[in-house]
């Protein structure tokens, strides 16, 4: 954040990173000299074969996990253990099926200690903007997949995370509801300005949402290409399909995908 | 109001009617086996003549009932203490773990009846070698289902709360604990009916009071109604305590009660492996 350089620093900064696990026999590397900067503000999206490392590329950016090589920094800092000014949503909505839906949004309050009133009054707002009005004292066994999945994103955005990481948030859910949902999350990026680094194996999902899309290849994960979706800022759903940019956005990384998988 | 209250009847009675009729079936057999001399009273006593001794010798009978049951509590309450705390200690320590483990399982397999006698030697025939023998009993499943709820919970979860910065006691508190409370229950179900056993043990093994030592005297004196009043009392005193829990579970964990079936077969799923 220095003044003098002249330039904004990143909300996220990954330089040669490189990831190895190590298991009783044998060794793997999952993240090759990966390399990616995202401006604050921007939405990233990131798609690649499952197993190749983009999970390992989220839990490295949250902190959770630590690279062989290489160094990520988060606004401005090196990452060096789990980081706190993130939020973090799962695949699985993670939800503590003792509380209710509001109660499970303010365990980030309480965990962080954040003054209760003024943590009550933001889960309000969240539950309004998600269109979860209505089902705040429903346990999460009693929400559909979409409900249970838009507590967990209340949740992560409760302490106003300059950074959002999202790990195939919607891919348990039906089509339908994935497109409700990616409509409501483009619209709480732009609401809030958040940073954030979505993985998904949608390809549409990928390109409606994001400013860039990663493309990474197989295992160990490079950085294959990365694709600029010029869609302008405002998108409606249906227009933005039929926008000529997301089609030849969306063949682009299909043939990239299908350029990888095509050696199995 | 009132087609609440009826429909809530109704599901009683639809539970409980076949274990009644059971019970019931039982008790008639057990009457026709008497009455009509298939087998000699000394051997069997009726349930008629069972009962009004029961009723009769209830002043006795409570007094000893008491005493065990006493026992019974202390022992499984310190063994629910201790379990838990060392089912923490093992989940959080892999070391504690490892060193624990075979400690653990040696005093399980160790037959209790078999080592009661040396409590007795080390600490007469007051109260305290039962309370131990009971707290032996219940020791191991409270300590075995509390590491494995602790141990359910998600490892998504986990890295959240890493994220959250809560540290590791609001982790516990809010998260670990919490989600294995269903576990612990089923853990403390079978281990109270183990400490009601355990203190009869106990009992058998040096006391002059406690329904343990009233079956042992009946069983000396050849009085088969005794005999079998003692039996039915330290029963109920099981299942007493056991819906007790059961109760406990219901009002604790309201969220998984109406998630699951019932009680009993979290019990036989546990107690029968
Ligand atoms: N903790 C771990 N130990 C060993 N191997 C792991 C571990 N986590 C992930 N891997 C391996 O690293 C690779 C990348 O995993 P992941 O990042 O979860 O892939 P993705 O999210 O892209 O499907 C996989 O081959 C996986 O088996
Ligand atoms: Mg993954």
């Amino acid at each position: 954040m220095s003044v003098t350089s002249g330039t904004t620093t990143s909300a996220v900064e990954i330089s040669d990173v490189s990831v190895r696990f190590q298991s009783k026999r044998t060794e793997v590397t999952a993240i090759q000299q990966v390399s990616l900067d995202v401006a604050p503000g921007e939405f990233v999206s990131i798609v690649g074969p499952s197993g190749c490392g983009k999970s390992t590329l989220l839990k490295l950016v949250s902190g959770l996990l630590t690279p062989s090589s290489g160094s990520v920094s988060l606004l401005g800092e090196q990452v060096r253990g789990p980081r706190h000014d993130i939020g973090f949503v799962f695949q699985r909505a993670a939800l503590l099926e003792w509380r209710s839906a509001r109660r499970n949004i303010l365990l980030q309050a309480e965990m962080r200690g954040m003054d209760s009133a003024e943590a009550g009054r933001r889960a309000d707002e969240l539950i309004e903007m998600t269109g979860l009005s209505g089902f705040e004292s429903a346990l999460p066994h009693e929400l559909s997949g979409g409900m249970q999945q838009r507590v967990a994103l209340c949740r992560a955005l409760l302490h106003q995370p300059r950074v959002l990481l999202m790990d195939e948030p919607f891919g348990a859910l039906d089509a339908l509801t994935r497109e409700q949902m990616n409509v409501e999350l483009h619209r709480v990026w732009r609401e809030t300005g958040t940073t954030v680094l979505l993985v998904t194996h949608s390809i549409a999902e990928s390109v409606y949402l994001a400013n860039r899309v990663v493309v990474l290849t197989r295992r160990p994960a490079v950085v294959q290409e990365v694709i600029e979706v010029g869609l302008p800022a405002e998108r409606d759903y249906s227009t933005t399909m039929a926008r000529p940019e997301f089609a030849s956005a969306a063949a682009h990384i299909r043939d990239l995908l299908g350029a990888v998988t095509g050696h199995d | 109001m009132d087609t609440v209250r009826a429909d809530r009847w109704r599901g009683v009675v639809e539970r409980a009617w076949r274990p009644a009729a059971l019970l019931a079936a039982c008790l008639a057999i057990w009457h026709l086996v008497t009455v009509t001399g298939l087998v000699e009273a000394y051997l069997v006593p009726s349930p008629a003549k069972t009962f009004g001794l029961l009723a009769d010798k209830w002043s006795y009978l409570s007094g000893h009932t008491w005493v065990t049951t006493y026992e019974t509590v202390l022992g499984f309450v310190i063994a629910g203490v201790l379990g838990v705390l060392v089912a923490v200690a093992m989940v959080y320590s892999r070391t504690i773990e490892s060193t624990a483990y075979p400690i653990l399982l040696f005093a399980q397999v160790i037959p209790k009846i078999a080592i009661a006698p040396l409590f007795v030697v080390w600490l007469g025939f007051g109260f305290e070698p039962k309370v131990i023998v009971a707290v032996l009993m219940a020791f191991f499943p409270v300590v075995i289902s509390t590491v494995t709820g602790l141990k359910s919970v998600d490892t998504e979860m986990l890295e959240l709360a890493a994220t959250m910065g809560g540290g590791p006691v609001k982790t516990f508190v809010k998260i670990r604990f919490p989600a294995a409370l269903p576990h612990l229950f089923a853990g403390l179900k079978v281990a109270v009916t183990l400490a009601v056993t355990g203190a009869v043990v106990g009992e058998f093994v040096g006391s002059n009071e406690g329904l343990g030592y009233v079956i042992l005297q009946a069983n000396g004196n050849m009085d088969t109604p005794m005999l079998f009043a003692g039996l039915i009392v330290v029963s109920l005193v099981g299942v007493l305590l056991f819906l007790l829990l059961d109760l406990a579970e219901k009002l604790v964990l309201p969220w998984h009660a109406s998630r699951r079936g019932a009680a009993v077969t979290t019990l036989l799923a546990k107690g029968g492996s």
